[in-house]
C-alpha cells in the first residue's frame, strides 16, 4: 500500500497516465478545493473592485474590509429555506444545478498547472475540455425548462442560442492555435521546416509554446493575437458574464434561468459560473498565454551556482530572479495588508477588526516566508503562474462588468455570427499559409 | 492509453456524492414551511398567466440549426490541424476546398437573412 503511494513520487507524469487512482483522487480534491478557494476570493473581490470602480467602498462591515463577507454568505445561503415550487418538473429541477456544477468541475481533469500537476493528460485533451464544457448548456436548459415559468424559460432559450452561436467562433480560434503546435521553427515569425504533427494534448500545446519559445499569442504576429481576441470574446459569451450577461439580465427577465430557485440551490448555480470562468480562462491560458510558463521561459541569462539557494546549474540568473515572484507577491499582499491595518481609524469599535486585519497579514507574510524556501520555491513556480494568469483573467472579467453596458439581443447575434464566425474563418486560414509559406513559395517558384 | 481516461469517472464519482451530500446537509438546518402562495411560480407578484411552455419564436431553431452544421465544420478541421505539417500543401487545399464549399453555404445564409434577429 505504502509503495504504491510513494512510487507515484518520482514520476514524471501525470497521476491518470501513471495509472496511480490514489493520486488522480488526491489531485482532484486539491483542484476542487483550489477552485473553490478562487470562488470564494471571487465572491470578496468582485464586489470590492466593483464598489471601488463605482467610488463605493463595498463590503465593510463584516470583518476588516468585509473579509468574511464569503463566509456570512455561505452561513446565510444554508440556512435559507428551499423553496421548490409546485409546478416544477421536480427530479430535472434538482438535477440541473447538480449537472452545471459537475460539467464546471470536470474540464478541470486535463488542465495542467504544471508539466506534471494535472489529474491526467489525454490525446484529445482540448476536444474533451470543448466538449465537456459546451454540456453546460444542458444544465441552463434544464434549469429553465423544469421551472415551469416564463422568465426561466426566456432566460434559457436565450442562454443557449448565446452559448451555441458563440462556441463555433471559439471553436475555429481553437483549430488556428492547434496548427501552430505543429509548426517547428522557433521565435514569433520562425515558420519551421519538415513534417511534424501538431497536438490537441494540453500538456503538450504547452510544451510546444515552450519549444518554439514563444506564448502562442505573439505567433506570427497579430495572427496570434486575433485568434486569442475572438476566444476572449466567445468565452465571456459562453460564461454569461457581462457584457453578455442576456440570461441573467436582471431589468428583463428577473434573474434568468434561475429565477425559481433559492438557497443553496441557487449558489450551485453560482459556484458553477464562477467556475465556469476559471475554466476557459484557463483554456485561454494554455492555448494562447504559455499555460505555466513564467514570461520569457526561453531567456536564462548567465549560468549561475549559489550554495542552499540556487543549485540549477543549467539555468541562469533570470530564471534566480524569477524564482523570487511566488514570494514577493505574497509579501506584497501581506505588506498592504499591513499599510491598511495601519490606516484604520483607532476607534474602540473597529480594534477587533483591526487586529483581525493585522493577523491575516501576518498570515500572507509567513506564507511568503514560506515560499522564500528552496525546495517549495522551485516545485511552486509552475502552479504559480498558472493561478497568477488565471487571477488577471478574474480581475478583467470584473473590469468588463463595470465597464460596458450589456448588449441587446439581436447585436449579441451580429457579433457572434457575422463578425466573429468570418473573422474566425479568416485567422484560420491565414494561419495555415503562413505556416506553409516555404512549401508556397517553392511551390510558386515551380510554376513561375 | 484508456488508463488516461479513468479520472474521469473518478471526477464524475466525487461530485456525484459530494453536491448531494451538500443538498442533504443543507435540508437538516434549513427550515421548511412551504405554502400555497410560496410555491407559485414567480411573475412579479401577480398569478401566472396561461401556460409557461406555450409558443417561442422560431428564430431559435434557425440558430440551433446553423450551430450544428458550423460545429461539424470546426470538428472536421481538427484533425487536419494536428497533422498540418506532414499533409503539408495537399492539406491546405484540400482544406480550402472544403471550407469554400461551407463559405458558399454562409453567404447564401447570410443573404436570405437567416442571421437577422428582427
Amino acid at each position: 500500500m505504502l509503495d504504491y503511494v510513494t512510487s507515484y513520487l518520482h514520476s514524471s507524469l501525470t497521476p491518470g497516465q501513471a495509472g496511480n487512482w490514489l493520486w488522480a483522487l488526491v489531485y482532484i480534491l486539491v483542484i476542487f478545493a483550489g477552485v473553490s478557494g478562487i470562488v470564494i476570493v471571487m465572491n470578496w473581490g468582485e464586489r470590492k473592485a466593483l464598489a471601488h470602480m463605482q467610488v463605493r467602498l463595498g463590503p465593510m462591515r463584516v470583518g476588516p474590509h468585509g473579509l468574511m463577507q464569503p463566509i456570512a454568505d455561505a452561513i446565510k445561503l444554508l440556512t435559507k429555506e428551499d423553496i421548490m415550487p409546485s409546478e416544477a418538473d421536480k427530479p430535472i429541477f434538482w438535477l440541473a444545478p447538480v449537472w452545471v456544477v459537475m460539467i464546471a468541475f470536470s474540464v478541470f481533469i486535463v488542465v495542467p498547472f504544471g508539466p506534471t500537476h494535472a489529474v491526467t493528460d489525454m490525446n484529445i485533451g482540448i476536444l474533451f475540455m470543448l466538449g465537456v464544457s459546451s454540456l453546460g448548456v444542458l444544465g441552463i436548459v434544464m434549469a429553465g425548462w423544469a421551472s415551469n415559468s416564463h422568465f426561466p424559460l426566456m432566460g434559457a432559450l436565450r442562454s443557449s442560442a448565446q452559448m451555441v452561436s458563440y462556441e463555433i467562433a471559439m471553436g475555429l480560434a481553437v483549430v488556428s492555435a492547434i496548427v501552430m503546435t505543429g509548426l517547428g521553427g522557433i521565435g514569433p515569425y520562425g515558420i519551421g521546416s519538415g513534417a511534424g504533427s501538431g497536438t490537441l494534448s494540453m500538456i503538450g500545446i504547452v510544451q510546444a509554446q515552450a519549444q518554439q519559445h514563444v506564448w502562442f499569442i505573439f505567433k506570427f504576429f497579430p495572427v496570434g493575437l486575433v485568434a486569442f481576441f475572438i476566444f476572449a470574446v466567445a468565452m465571456i459569451a459562453e460564461t454569461n458574464r457581462a457584457p453578455f450577461d442576456l440570461p441573467e439580465a436582471e431589468s428583463e427577465l428577473v434573474a434568468g434561468f434561475h429565477t425559481e430557485y433559492s438557497g443553496l440551490r441557487w449558489s450551485l448555480f453560482m459556484l458553477g459560473e464562477y467556475a465556469g470562468m476559471v475554466a476557459v480562462s484557463s483554456i485561454a491560458i494554455t492555448l494562447w498565454l504559455g499555460g505555466w510558463l513564467r514570461p520569457f521561459p526561453s531567456t536564462h541569462g548567465p549560468a549561475i551556482n549559489i550554495p542552499f539557494l540556487w543549485e540549477h546549474p543549467e539555468q541562469g540568473v533570470v530564471d534566480f530572479a524569477f524564482s523570487f515572484a511566488p514570494a514577493l507577491v505574497m509579501l506584497a499582499l501581506a505588506f498592504f495588508s499591513f499599510f491598511n491595518a495601519m490606516r484604520m481609524p483607532k476607534h474602540p469599535l473597529l480594534k477587533i477588526q483591526t487586529i483581525g486585519l493585522y493577523a491575516f497579514g501576518l498570515v500572507l507574510a509567513g506564507v511568503g516566508l514560506i515560499l522564500l524556501a528552496p525546495p517549495v520555491r522551485d516545485r511552486i513556480q509552475d502552479i504559480f503562474w498558472f493561478v497568477f494568469k488565471i487571477a488577471c483573467f478574474m480581475y478583467l472579467y470584473i473590469w468588463y462588468r463595470a465597464t460596458w453596458p450589456r448588449y441587446r439581443f439581436d447585436q449579441l447575434m451580429k457579433v457572434g455570427w457575422k463578425v466573429l464566425l468570418p473573422l474566425g474563418l479568416g485567422v484560420l486560414l491565414v494561419t495555415g499559409i503562413i505556416g506553409l509559406g516555404p512549401e508556397i513559395a517553392a511551390w510558386l517558384k515551380g510554376v513561375v | 492509453m484508456p488508463q488516461n481516461y479513468v479520472p474521469i469517472f473518478l471526477f464524475v464519482a466525487v461530485v456525484a456524492i459530494a453536491i448531494p451530500a451538500t443538498l442533504m446537509i443543507g435540508k437538516l438546518v434549513r427550515p421548511n414551511n412551504p405554502e400555497k402562495a410560496k410555491l407559485m411560480p414567480y411573475e412579479c407578484g401577480i398569478d401566472p398567466v396561461d401556460n409557461a411552455r406555450g409558443r417561442y419564436t422560431v428564430r431559435f431553431y434557425i440558430v440551433a440549426i446553423l450551430f450544428v452544421v458550423f460545429d461539424v465544420e470546426t470538428i472536421f478541421l481538427f484533425p487536419w490541424a494536428v497533422q498540418y505539417r506532414a499533409l503539408g500543401l495537399f492539406g491546405l487545399v484540400e482544406m480550402l476546398v472544403f471550407l469554400a464549399i461551407l463559405i458558399v453555404g454562409y453567404v447564401w445564409i447570410w443573404k436570405k437573412g437567416a442571421l437577422e434577429w428582427v
